[in-house]
């Protein structure tokens, strides 16, 4: 009996205030759940919404969901194609993968506010100090992720059955995302045991949604294996709309307990402060590299943009690695000819220029990432050690320029090198690794502009650095949802990706892209300009 | 007088709030000035607007005689700079810190930063996220105190040592005022404000309050006086300058301004005095009357 009270005992003393720590948590956090809830919502309802607008018969609708099922490039970037000739199909075709992304970045964030970075800071001593159970934070970081991922994925189902789509396909597509974000959430938890800084936490929680994300694309585009290997993909193999499926959702709430169970198990061998990887002592003596702050950027970014780089290089590879079956699925429809048709090249080359345009747009978080290492500088003082010295201002906000301007060419680069040669690889066309290799890197153009548009918000004010985040997330939209929406030419025009031909399909086109490279150059020479004038935190 | 900063009626406003409010500030060559203030009086503006790092709304601010904002980069090859809060890079050592710091500075000698890190017992090999508050300021100090400069500028640079590692901070400010330099120190440590500093500037609410050496501040203000009289005195209350009298018996204690303190000693040996005490005002107490001015004002009244 004694056993039994005693653990009884020893569970409520470990989580003892946890609701305190929960309900401070909503507090600090309600604008940002509010933000990412309704963006995720809107990201629904807006699809039932645009197809509902754009078919107006069934005919239409049919003819429509025909073609686009035997897009490969659709499929590699949305998801496999089911029900496509009715509306709750479409909007769990268009939307689930997204959903999922931006799902999981909000727990990622989430969970990684209230465990490491609190614990980096030293917030978290502060609150271990005061009547706080050995496990609260981490329960009450669980559960706040929990409450947001329930409510995200309720507000989804709630608002497209509101819309009038059917219920069964409207839960299961809320529980899909709620799910996947659930499960983004439990590998954070899990990184923030294993490293030692938010950073580490986000960089690994970070690859395995790119891995998630390359792994049922790659697999929708072939028998599907690879697929069940992803988070994403249980959360489209429970079947929106079309015949659910219910079980997959235990592969995801099993994952969940498995890795939550582990995290706690990391937590509990290790102390508060460090990570169960060990930090090794450094150099007494500044190597070569520090002698400039060029030196001093590159060390600080180097892991980033390795990181980074072979991210976009396994991406790359992966696409490419399609190869000439993308042929076979995209078959001679009228719409496949419609759409792919127009820049005169064949539906492979057109595929790869969307796949090309695709891995810049993920190259350009890198960018913006990059430059916005300037804003931590300042907020966290470092700064004002390093400009106490004989180091100007600009030469200072120079090297991260540097950085994040070649870095961002390195890393598209390595994207395009593994299309080229992913491709090469399965076709034997060599060829293709310096046209698949042109049409990803003439995109470092737009993204170098995307970077410099991140540094002129942050030379004006360093909040408003994250000004390049919102011009990002606006271009995918436009690549995305430009068509389907029916947005006005000069809105789709805003987006700098536009302006280039999309290589192989097309030619390149030299005159828009030099004058893109121009207004990067005014832009970044502008902020220059302007961080000279300003305060420095 | 060889001044190295000038400071002149410097305004400072964030939106709204004014920080600055008409500051001045003189250190001159080869002084150690000591920059004394509640928190929040400005000390830590003072010092950005110095380093460039924040724009002058107004006022005239120079250092070695030229434009802090202007030629920042340049100016900061002649000074070293110890902030309040000290932060590192988390993943470089403190001995990458210390040598890209000193590079960046023009150059660090060589032997006075192994000199400094044994003298500091400092490991150079943790990565700074796992230094504690005061091994980070260890690591801005030796960077600091290595670097070839003229003046430092030290924001409460002691804040988290312990007192041996403070001993070893203030014989380093010693041999550094030697050799002619300049330092402005803002710190609450008094003991090491006495101990080091020739000249004080109290600030409250973006102003300079009071500034001098410790002789002239002390000048100002009250000195109290304790004395055992052959005869209980009287009248001492009517005397000028005189305040807080308590009388007890033949006992009389009272605080008296220091520049009527002959006056008041005088008054005093009517009555025969057989003990005397009296105390020069600590530089505490100096602070404490100049930040509490309103607390002082409701005593007299």
């Amino acid at each position: 009996m004694s056993e039994r009270q005693r653990t009884n005992h020893e569970a409520g003393t470990a989580f003892t205030g946890t609701s305190t720590l929960l309900r401070f948590h909503l507090r600090r956090d309600r604008m940002m759940l509010l933000w990412w809830i309704a963006g995720a919502f809107v990201l629904y309802v807006s699809q039932a919404v645009s197809t509902d607008g754009l078919y107006t018969t069934q005919a239409q609708l049919d003819k429509a969901a025909k073609g686009m099922e035997s897009n490969a490039a659709f499929i590699a970037m949305a998801g496999p194609a089911r029900a496509l000739n009715t509306v709750g199909g479409q909007v769990a075709w268009q939307a689930a993968a997204f959903g999922a992304i931006v799902a999981g970045l909000m727990s990622m964030f989430l969970i990684g506010r209230h465990t490491r970075a609190e614990e980096e800071s030293g917030r978290d001593e502060l609150v271990r100090a005061a009547v706080v159970g050995r496990h609260a934070p981490l329960a009450a970081a669980a559960l706040i992720c929990l409450i947001a991922d329930v409510l995200l994925g309720g507000l989804i189902a709630g608002g497209l059955i509101a819309y009038g789509l059917p219920a069964a396909g409207s839960v299961a597509l809320g529980m899909a995302a709620g799910l996947a974000g659930l499960v983004f959430g439990a590998v954070t938890l899990v990184g923030a045991q294993l490293t030692q800084s938010a950073r580490g936490a986000y960089a690994i929680t970070g690859a395995v949604m790119a891995l998630s994300y390359v792994l049922r694309a790659v697999g929708d585009i072939g028998n599907g294996a690879l697929s069940w290997l992803s988070p994403i993909g249980w959360g489209q193999y429970m079947k929106a709309y079309a015949g659910e499926s219910w079980w997959p959702a235990l592969i995801s709430v099993a994952t969940v307990g498995l890795l939550g169970v582990l995290a706690v198990r990391l937590f509990d061998r290790r102390d508060i402060g460090s990570g169960v990887l060990a930090t090794r002592p450094g150099p007494a003596r500044g190597g070569s590299s520090m002698h400039t702050t060029l030196g001093l950027a590159w060390r600080l970014q180097r892991a980033s943009l390795i990181g980074w780089a072979s991210g976009l290089l396994l991406g790359g590879l992966a696409f490419g690695s399609i190869g000439d079956d993308v042929g076979d699925l995209l078959g001679d429809s009228q719409f496949s000819q419609d759409v792919f048709g127009q820049g005169g090249g064949t539906l492979v080359d057109s595929f790869y220029g969307v796949m090309a345009l695709m891995l810049a747009l993920i190259a350009a978080g890198f960018a913006i990432g990059s430059v916005l290492r300037l804003r931590g500088e300042e907020t966290d003082h470092f700064a004002e050690l390093l400009l106490s010295t004989a180091e100007p201002r600009w030469r200072w906000a120079a090297s991260h320029l540097v950085i994040a301007g070649l870095g961002s060419i390195v890393v598209i680069a390595a994207g395009g090198i593994g299309l080229g040669v992913g491709f090469a690889l399965v076709t034997g066309d060599s060829s293709a690794i310096l046209r698949l290799f042109g049409a990803t890197v003439q995109y470092a153009v737009p993204v170098l502009l995307i970077g410099a548009l991140s540094w002129l918000g942050y030379s004006v004010r360093s909040a408003w650095g994250a000004f390049g985040w919102a011009v990002l997330g606006f271009c995918f939209v436009i690549m995305m949802f430009g068509e389907s929406l029916q947005l006005p030419d000069w809105l789709m025009g805003a987006s700098p990706f536009r302006h280039l031909a999309l290589v192989p399909a097309e030619d390149f086109r030299l005159v828009p892209w030099l004058l893109l490279l121009m207004l990067s150059a005014v832009v970044g020479a502008a902020g220059m300009v302007v961080l000279r004038r300003r305060d420095l935190a | 007088m060889d001044t190295v900063i000038d400071i002149a009626g410097l305004v400072k406003r964030f939106g709204k709030t004014t920080a600055l409010d008409g500051l001045d500030l003189q250190v001159a060559r080869g002084e150690v000035h000591g920059f004394l203030g509640p928190n929040g009086a400005g000390k830590s503006t003072t010092i950005r607007v110095l380093l460039g790092l924040l724009r002058a709304d107004a006022g005239t601010v120079t250092l070695f005689g030229k434009d802090p904002w202007r030629d920042a980069a340049e100016l900061h090859r002649r000074l070293a700079y110890v902030p309040g809060d000290v932060n590192l890079w988390p993943n470089l050592s403190g001995g990458e810190v210390i040598d890209l710091l000193g590079r960046l500075r023009g150059g660090l000698d060589e032997k006075r930063r192994a000199v400094l890190i044994e003298r500091f017992e400092l490991d150079p090999t943790k990565k700074s996220r796992t230094y504690s508050k005061g091994n980070r300021q260890k690591v801005a100090l030796v960077a600091a105190l290595a670097a070839d400069v003229e003046l430092l500028i030290l924001d409460e640079p002691t804040s988290g040592l312990d007192p041996l590692m403070e001993a070893v901070f203030t014989g380093c400010i010693d041999e550094f005022k030697d050799d002619g330099h300049s330092v402005l120190l803002s710190s609450h440590i008094l003991a090491e404000v006495e101990r080091l500093c020739d000249r004080v500037s109290i600030i409250g609410s973006g102003r300079t309050a009071e500034t001098g050496t410790l002789a002239e501040l002390r000048h100002l203000t009250r000195t109290s006086v304790s004395a055992e009289l052959a005869e209980p005195p009287t009248g001492l209350d009517s005397l000028t300058g005189v305040h807080s009298v308590v009388v007890e018996g033949l006992r009389a204690n009272f605080e008296v301004d220091t520049v009527e303190l002959g006056a008041a000693l005088e008054a005093l040996g009517h009555f025969g005095i057989r003990t005397l005490t009296s105390q020069p005002p600590t530089l505490e107490e100096l602070f404490l009357r100049h930040y509490g001015e309103h607390v002082a004002t409701e005593d007299d009244s």
